[in-house]
């Protein structure tokens, strides 16, 4: 099956013109802002941009896990094949702690977060943490769900299961620590599973491990994966589709082949030249970005990359909002250097 | 097209991250200040406390009675306010009390006051009364506010002797007050000195001060301050008995502080700048006096703050039993010794009013103590 | 862990020995002794004593000794018979008066401490959860004043009102018609309505302090990704609230206990002078003001020791509650 047969049937997940505000002391910040993507069966969407950007609130926002504090609006469309009552549900819709919600999470979508040391609660065993989502999701008796429990544990790699899922937070590595939190990801067989930044407090040997793991958990289990990251790199090993997302919005999006090698946005294009290639100059500086990026409270229309970007157009960035531009039929751009087909107009 | 200009307004302050602003440049001590700014709370504390200690350094002026005077006509008067308008509805502008009668009440047959409208009292600023030293140095008379004789004013009533209680609060502001300040002041330099050498040098020294501290704190606070209360002698002077009843509170409230000092020397003291300079060589005493103390002095700020309030209830508790400041002297505790008995607060209950001040007092440390710390750690979010 | 307890259990003993001498020492620190004490309440009833009888007085009670011998005799008498030397006031053995305080002391402490953990904590849960609201606002003025008001005069407030309310200021610990009888259920019940108001002030000032301990912990706490993850995994929110953020809060909470019992015994002296408790509080402030001194000493030496394993207890329980700590001893 090609990528393109599998984004033409129906999405598993389609999230709709999502957006999030936060109110802030001094103003009412657009954390994210107008989102939209899908997430198809047994693919995975990358969702690249530097900290700050609205990508964990994002796909925190799928689940409804966010802090209340966050006014999140417009349709994240769930559509599971295999049972009927979660059909097109739309997850905004359901009351955030309620029942229904809490049913998919963990069970159809599970999620795995950036430091496990802190995921973790250090009060109670590994094991104990493991079995709740399997008890409550999967089976009461409580033999069985150790039995599960076990059987996750050797699945992520996680030798000496049995004196291990008696063992506390604290007695385990980093690393071992993700492996058990995708272990506690995977013990109800999710559709999809988020990961938010699953590696950026892991060492880089350990890194590749637990990436190496989460690819061959997901050909076994045949689950879509969102992968919330920063790195590049991380993003070129693992995804099929990639999203760029600044300051709220996603800037632009296209398979992951499309983006290293055809990226359009300036800032995609920044991200690109501020990674170290294997083979590269090695005596010139890496680039970066100027600047940081801005706090989006009280906008108005125009390109938030505005203030960085080499290539603006003075009376149109900073004056309008950017409206999406397809450039092919699976790569979109936000940004009005292609806004009417004119490339590279202002080169 | 509003949003423009708006937008251009506004970008130096929320659009752009600020570069050489003051977020990222001000001094430690500038942060504090903004942060304690923020603190509205804290602030009026502050303000509270500033006035409190104003009123207890000028309390003989302020004061319209002396300590000592009373007068057996006026026993337990309930407070008096000042009035505006006269018995016919005629208003003035000076407020003035009237005289008071005393009578029988008919039916329990105990002695109660009447207003006396034939005889009215103006309030007056700068009364000649009683004879005192202004700020010690002076000698003078005058009061700040008062009535001219024979009347009388009582603003918050009087006690069981006839004495003043609005004075006395007032008067008995100077002890209550400067009580927790020198004794958490010599806590304070007991427990830097001795807290320091246990945190700059450690080893065995350390440890030794460290048992000594743990005994000292094994020690259940009110009793000992019970038995060492009761060992000052019975008739010595107000000074000597002021000094005593401090170095108690001193004795064991340096070892809070000694245990906060010890404990941020030793966690500086591994901080990459200290180390850097002990490298370069420099001394001890410069080391400590350059480098440690502007680090911690914050931390020490809030922890004196915060041994204040509970010194206030430990005074007031103490001369309450008669175990504290004694008469003639006055404090607060001193005065509400009258509250003990109940029916003593069933009949006359301004005899709480001393309480009030207490808790006013002990809140607006407490609150100040909140915000100071708050503020002490600038960088934390 | 046995270890460990067993070398902190043998700290004590220096500890407790040093505590004592400095006990004796404060107590013979006033001027006078319990015989010029004793003179001057008989003269005051007019039977004035001559030199000879308190000469003699003095040195049938060992009073004539230097300090350190009478404080070596009486470290030997404890250690050797248990024998805590003889109280002056009460005309009977300082533990005989010990033993006839200590029940209701006990009583009025254990149901202080219970009451201090039973409000403090779930209101503490409250308004850590629901931060900001005005019930947070209103536990937390009153956990201020609770704070700064003396417990004492407190004492006296709470009395004048149930005085005005019930006319009954529920002085002591039992009302006039049970003070001498034998327990009974009516004796029971009215000994826990004369507690309600000793156990709210001696209780207060701590419980406030408990509450906004907890409140802080439990801020802390629900900001963890622990909650997150659990969140993340389909657990219902009361179950979150009281599997991670209130189980990690009470850690510090519970280790309390150990110093939360020795405070209440030695700060509800004063409360007990003031509402006329017949529990330790006023023996021990009239054997300190009559020289009783050893009766005052033992007492004083008691609460040291129960500040001391008061420590120690929290420290264990600490060492136990905390999974880290626990597990290395459990390595080893």
């Amino acid at each position: 099956m090609t990528a393109q047969a599998a984004q033409t049937g129906q999405p598993l997940l389609s999230v709709q013109n999502l957006n999030i505000q936060i109110k802030m002391d001094n103003g009412i910040m657009n954390a994210v802002d107008g989102v939209d993507f899908e997430i198809h069966k047994g693919k995975t969407l990358g969702l690249v941009g530097e900290s700050g950007c609205g990508k964990s609130l994002t796909s925190r926002a799928i689940i409804s896990i966010n802090p209340k504090e966050c006014e999140t609006t417009g349709d994240i469309v769930y559509h599971s094949d295999s049972e009927a009552s979660l059909n097109r549900l739309n997850l905004l819709s359901l009351h955030p702690n309620g029942k229904q919600i809490r049913s998919i999470r963990g069970r159809k979508i599970a999620m795995i977060f950036q430091e496990p040391m802190t995921a973790f609660s250090p009060m109670y065993t590994i094991g104990n943490q493991l079995m709740e989502a399997i008890r409550i999701h999967r089976t009461k008796n409580k033999k069985e769900a150790k039995k599960i429990a076990l059987e996750m544990l050797a699945k992520v790699g996680i030798s000496d299961q049995e004196k291990r899922f008696d063992q506390y937070p604290h007695e385990f590595s980093g690393g071992m620590r993700q492996r058990a939190m995708i272990s506690m990801a995977l013990s109800c067989n999710p559709e999809i599973l988020i990961a938010d930044e699953p590696t950026t407090a892991l060492d880089v040997t350990i890194q590749a491990q637990v990436l190496e793991l989460m690819k061959k958990l997901q050909s076994e289990f045949g689950m879509a994966i969102l992968l919330v990251t920063h790195d590049l790199g991380i993003i070129a090993q693992m995804c099929d589709e990639v999203a760029v997302m600044y300051l709220g919005k996603i800037v632009e999006q296209a398979p992951v082949k499309e983006i290293f090698a055809n990226a359009k946005h300036p800032y995609t294009k920044g991200l690109l030249k501020s990674m170290p290639r294997l083979g590269g100059d090695k005596t010139k500086r890496l680039d970066s970005i100027e600047g940081t990026v801005p706090i989006p409270i009280n906008m108005p229309p125009m390109c938030g990359f505005y203030d960085r970007c080499s290539d603006r157009i003075e009376g149109v960035c900073n004056t309008n909002a950017v409206p999406k531009t397809r450039i092919t039929d699976q790569h979109s751009v936000r940004c009005f250097l292609y806004s009417d087909r004119q490339e590279g107009a202002a080169q | 097209m509003r949003t423009i200009p708006a937008f251009k307004r506004q970008k130096p302050e929320t659009l752009r991250p600020k570069k050489n602003t003051d977020a990222n440049y001000s001094s430690q001590w500038r942060l504090m200040y903004l942060r304690f700014k923020k603190h509205k709370l804290a602030q009026i504390s502050l303000f509270i406390l500033a006035l409190l200690y104003t009123v207890a350094l000028f309390a003989q002026f302020i004061a319209p009675y002396g300590l000592q005077s009373y007068d057996s006509k006026y026993v337990n008067v309930p407070p008096m306010g000042f009035k505006f308008i006269d018995a016919d509805g005629k208003f003035h502008i000076k407020p003035f009390v009237y005289e008071l009668k005393s009578t029988r009440d008919p039916e329990t047959m105990r002695k109660i006051f009447v207003p006396d409208t034939e005889k009215r009292h103006s309030l007056q600023f700068f009364v000649k009364g009683e004879e005192y030293k202004f700020l010690g140095l002076i000698k003078t008379s005058t009061h700040l506010i008062g009535v001219k004789e024979p009347g009388r004013v009582f603003l918050l009533g009087t006690d069981g002797m006839g004495r003043d209680l609005f004075s006395r609060i007032i008067l008995g502001s100077q002890i209550s007050l400067s009580i927790p300040l020198v004794g958490v002041g010599i806590s304070l330099v007991i427990g830097l000195i001795i807290g320091g050498i246990s945190g700059y040098f450690g080893g065995w020294l350390d440890s030794i001060i460290q048992r000594v501290i743990e005994i000292i704190r094994s020690f259940p606070t009110l009793p000992l301050w019970m038995a060492l209360s009761a060992a000052i002698p019975p008739r010595i002077p107000v000074v000597t008995m002021y000094l005593y009843i401090v170095i108690i509170f001193a004795f064991i409230g340096w070892t809070d502080l000694a245990r906060v000092v010890r404990g941020k020397f030793i966690s500086l003291k591994n901080e990459d700048y200290v180390i850097a300079a002990k490298i370069a060589g420099v001394g001890s005493t410069k080391i400590i006096i350059k480098h440690l103390l502007p680090g911690f002095i914050s931390y020490l700020v809030v922890a004196t703050t915060l041994a204040i309030p509970g010194m206030i209830l430990a005074e007031t508790a103490m001369s309450f039993l008669g175990l504290g400041i004694r008469s003639p002297a006055t404090s607060w505790g001193v005065l509400l010794q009258e509250a003990q008995k109940i029916e003593n607060v069933a009949l006359y209950p301004w005899k709480l009013f001393p309480l009030g001040i207490v808790i006013l007092t002990v809140l607006t440390y407490n609150f100040l103590g909140d915000g100071l710390r708050d503020a002490a750690d600038p960088y934390k979010k | 862990m046995l270890q460990y307890i067993i070398r902190r259990i043998l700290l004590v003993i220096p500890v407790v020995m040093f505590i004592s001498f400095v006990v004796f020492y404060i107590i013979q620190l006033p001027p006078g002794d319990y015989v010029s004490s004793y003179s001057a309440t008989m003269s005051a009833a007019g039977d004035v004593m001559t030199q000879v009888e308190m000469d003699e007085m003095r040195s049938n009670l060992g009073l004539d000794r230097p300090v350190y011998e009478q404080y070596l005799v009486w470290v030997k008498k404890i250690v050797l018979h248990g024998d805590f030397g003889f109280s002056f006031n009460y005309n009977k053995p300082v533990l005989a008066v010990v033993k006839q305080y200590m029940g209701l002391t006990l009583v009025v402490s254990i149901v202080t401490m219970v009451f201090q953990y039973v409000v403090a904590i779930p209101i503490g849960i409250y308004t850590a959860v629901k931060q900001y609201s005005a019930g947070d606002y209103f536990f937390s003025g009153i956990s201020f004043i609770g704070m700064a008001t003396p417990n004492f005069l407190l004492a006296i407030i709470l009395m004048f009102l149930s005085y005005t309310w019930f006319g009954d200021p529920l002085l002591g610990l039992f009302s006039n018609e049970y003070v001498n009888a034998p327990w009974s259920w009516d004796k029971a019940v009215d000994l826990m309505k004369h507690m309600v108001i000793p156990v709210i002030v001696i209780g207060l000032a701590s419980t406030a302090d408990l509450i906004r301990v907890m409140r802080g912990q439990m801020l802390d706490e629900l900001n963890k990704p622990n909650v997150v993850t659990a969140r993340a995994k389909g657990l219902s929110e009361t179950r979150i609230l009281l599997k991670y953020p209130t189980r990690a809060a009470l850690n510090p909470i519970v280790s309390t206990i150990g110093w939360s019992l020795s405070s209440i015994f030695t700060g509800s002296t004063i409360t007990a002078i003031v509402l006329n408790l017949p529990i330790q509080g006023p023996v021990m402030y009239n054997a300190l003001l009559g020289q009783d001194m050893y009766l005052a000493g033992s007492w004083l030496l008691f609460m040291a020791l129960l500040t001391v394993l008061g420590t120690l207890i929290s420290d264990i329980l600490l060492a136990w509650l905390d999974p880290k700590i626990r597990t290395e001893f459990r390595g080893n």
